[in-house]
């Protein structure tokens, strides 16, 4: 594989940035750990939708989908298999089930992408609570003696994975036909690009890491039932966040993620009603505002500063 | 977790005849809340995902006045639609035409409206948390039994499918007969042909768009005679309207009735006969087939 330059400079400095992260768990308190892993997770989740979403313009919903069914993985799985198998199982399914949706609804308009992959979480979540009634079991104890810095640290490995993954796509056959797919979709039809299969196969990524995501974080919760797995709250929340930071770099969800996770946790710590609205707001000002997030702001700064300069000289 | 669905189906457990009449009750009640969201997207092209919050607002007024001031739902209907017409009037006016009028594509369009309408969704039910707080409401009013084929059926619930028939067949003469229906049914087809026969797109859209609100906030007057609501029950209205009409063929009235009878059949017909708490993925089971089986809807053209 050939890089040049920039691109080695770039990589180097992502790789420090990891380990720099990494070190979290042994500097931060409790509490700046725990918002850690929140950043970790929303960054894996927005950075792989916006993987899926930037270039196509579909606005996938299913986020909590998924990872309700890795959650539901590691809750079923963790008496009877070793523990990093199931993750691998989780991204499986995440996959297969994101290729299974995809098929059926992406050579539609995004419009009814939407209203299937809202509606995904409600009917997964439908279906799980009538086979417990019939079952007769109620919720799912997941006890392991797994920490708050294990899962961090898988998160943050997680999410190297989810850019590189992101990168090597933007390099790929694949990622030269979703930018010209995402420029104009009859033009890529035209020229011969199988334009749903891209896209199915793009979507099984944040499929995946939806699912390895919630996998992880079952854990956490100690007790699993089907209210507390799957809250479509996230799916709104990652797009959000995906958004706000801009899908234009693979680096620009984490520009959404971190200071949106911050403002999430002021909110609901002193106005826990609210969060709705903070949600609405955000939803209006990305469309108005900051219509390719902050990644677009950045760009537009430099450009017009470096236009500025041009101009005096 | 969506908030619960609250439309209950639980009562059918009798005869088959009863399961249908309870359907096509139920299906009428569906058609009130799809028709208003037909005309906003298959005639205004606006996907409004803040369609059930306007019918939340409509219930809730219609809940306000009845337990404040002893006001028949009947009576507060015909304040709740000219307040409705001018708020979707000026959303339209205000906030979706400078997405229109920037928009480079269809697509762009539909993103940009799917993200405001999601906003205004999150934002409205915000604003009822604030000021109204998270409580369900419902007030008792025409809860008396009538009898219809030897079985009993509450009589507000056969009030709001009269309702809807009288809706449904009023805005559909007026889209078939009238100078204004017409030039709507023609931005439906073709916006930019429209324009050039002399129809004033934006405007016939902004009309399309605060109609269609309209039905939604008059509907949601009606069926708050007998329904259990709360400040996010909105988002379930929603997707069962976005269901109904791209299951009748967006843009088509008559699709859009029959769409919405099929689905309280259908949903009657789970609940009786395999779990009432299966309805809402039910609904979604039969989206899904028309995903796939006929992405135009029943009565849709091809596209």
């Amino acid at each position: 594989m050939r890089m040049d330059r920039a691109e080695i400079t770039k990589l180097v400095w992502a790789v420090i940035a990891i380990a720099v992260a990494a070190t979290l768990p042994w500097v931060a308190s409790s509490y700046y750990l725990t918002i850690g892993v929140t950043i970790a997770m929303f960054t894996v989740l927005a950075t792989s939708w916006a993987i899926f979403s930037g270039p196509t313009h579909y606005i996938s919903l299913a986020t909590a989908a998924f990872y309700g069914v890795g959650t539901y993985t590691t809750g079923i799985l963790i008496e009877v298999m070793p523990y990093w198998s199931i993750l691998i199982i989780a991204g499986l399914i995440g996959a297969v089930g994101a290729a299974l949706v995809g098929l059926a609804t992406l050579r539609l308009s995004g419009v009814y992408f939407v209203i299937f992959t809202l509606g995904l979480a409600e009917f997964v979540r439908q279906v799980l609570t009538w086979v417990q009634n019939l079952t007769g079991q109620k919720g799912i104890y997941v006890l392991t003696s797994i920490t708050e810095a294990d899962i961090y640290w898988q998160l943050l490995a997680l999410a190297a994975l989810v850019w590189l993954a992101g990168w090597l796509i933007g390099r790929s056959r694949l990622g030269f036909a979703l930018r010209i797919i995402g420029d104009d979709e009859e033009v890529a039809r035209h020229s011969g690009i199988n334009t749903a299969l891209a896209k199915v196969m793009l979507f099984m990524l944040p499929g995946a890491a939806a699912a390895i995501t919630g996998a992880i974080l079952a854990p956490r919760f100690v007790y699993i039932e089907p209210a507390i797995a799957f809250s479509p709250m996230l799916s709104f929340q990652v797009v959000i966040m995906a958004l706000l930071g801009g899908t234009g770099r693979l680096w620009g969800p984490l520009v959404g993620v971190i200071p949106f996770t911050f403002l999430w946790e002021a909110i609901s710590s002193s106005f826990p009603n609210q969060t709705t609205l903070m949600l609405g707001i955000g939803f209006l000002l990305i469309v108005y505002l900051l219509p390719r997030g902050f990644v677009g702001l950045i760009h537009d700064i430099r450009h017009r500063s470096a236009g500025g300069k041009l101009a005096e000289a | 977790m969506l908030p619960p669905d609250p439309i209950p189906t639980e009562r059918a457990d009798g005869t088959t005849m009863d399961i249908i009449i309870t359907g096509l009750v139920l299906g009428g009640t569906y058609a009130l809340i799809a028709m208003g969201l037909n005309l906003q997207y298959g005639m205004a092209r606006i996907m409004n995902l803040a369609n059930g919050e306007i019918l939340v607002v409509g219930a809730f007024a219609a809940f306000w006045f009845y337990t404040a001031a002893q006001v028949s739902p009947l009576l507060t209907m015909f304040l709740v639609a000219p307040l409705a017409f001018v708020l979707n009037w000026l959303v339209y006016r205000i906030m979706l035409l400078p997405l229109v009028r920037r928009a480079k594509s269809a697509g762009q369009l539909e993103v940009d409206s799917i993200l405001v309408t999601f906003g205004l969704s999150f934002v409205a039910v915000g604003l009822m948390l604030a000021l109204f707080g998270g409580d369900y409401f419902s007030y008792s009013y025409l809860a008396r039994p009538v009898r219809i084929a030897g079985e009993t059926y509450g009589l507000n619930r056969m009030v709001a499918f009269a309702g809807a028939v009288v809706i449904g067949a009023v805005l559909y003469l007026w889209l078939e007969r009238s100078r204004a229906g017409r030039a709507i049914r023609a931005i439906a087809v073709d916006p930019k042909s429209a324009r050039l026969v002399g129809i004033n797109v934006p405007k016939m859209s902004a009309l399309a768009f605060a109609l269609g609100g309209t039905i939604t906030a008059v509907g949601g007057a009606l069926i708050s005679t007998y329904l259990t609501l709360d400040a996010s029950s909105g988002v379930i209205f929603t997707l069962k309207a976005l269901v109904i009409v791209i299951m009748g063929g967006v843009g088509d009235l008559r699709g859009t009735i029959v769409a919405a009878l099929l689905l309280g059949l259908l949903e009657t017909f789970v609940a009786a006969y395999i779990d009432p708490g299966l309805t809402l993925a039910a609904a979604y089971l039969l989206f899904v087939l028309i995903l796939l089986f006929r992405p135009q809807g029943l009565f849709g053209r091809k596209a």
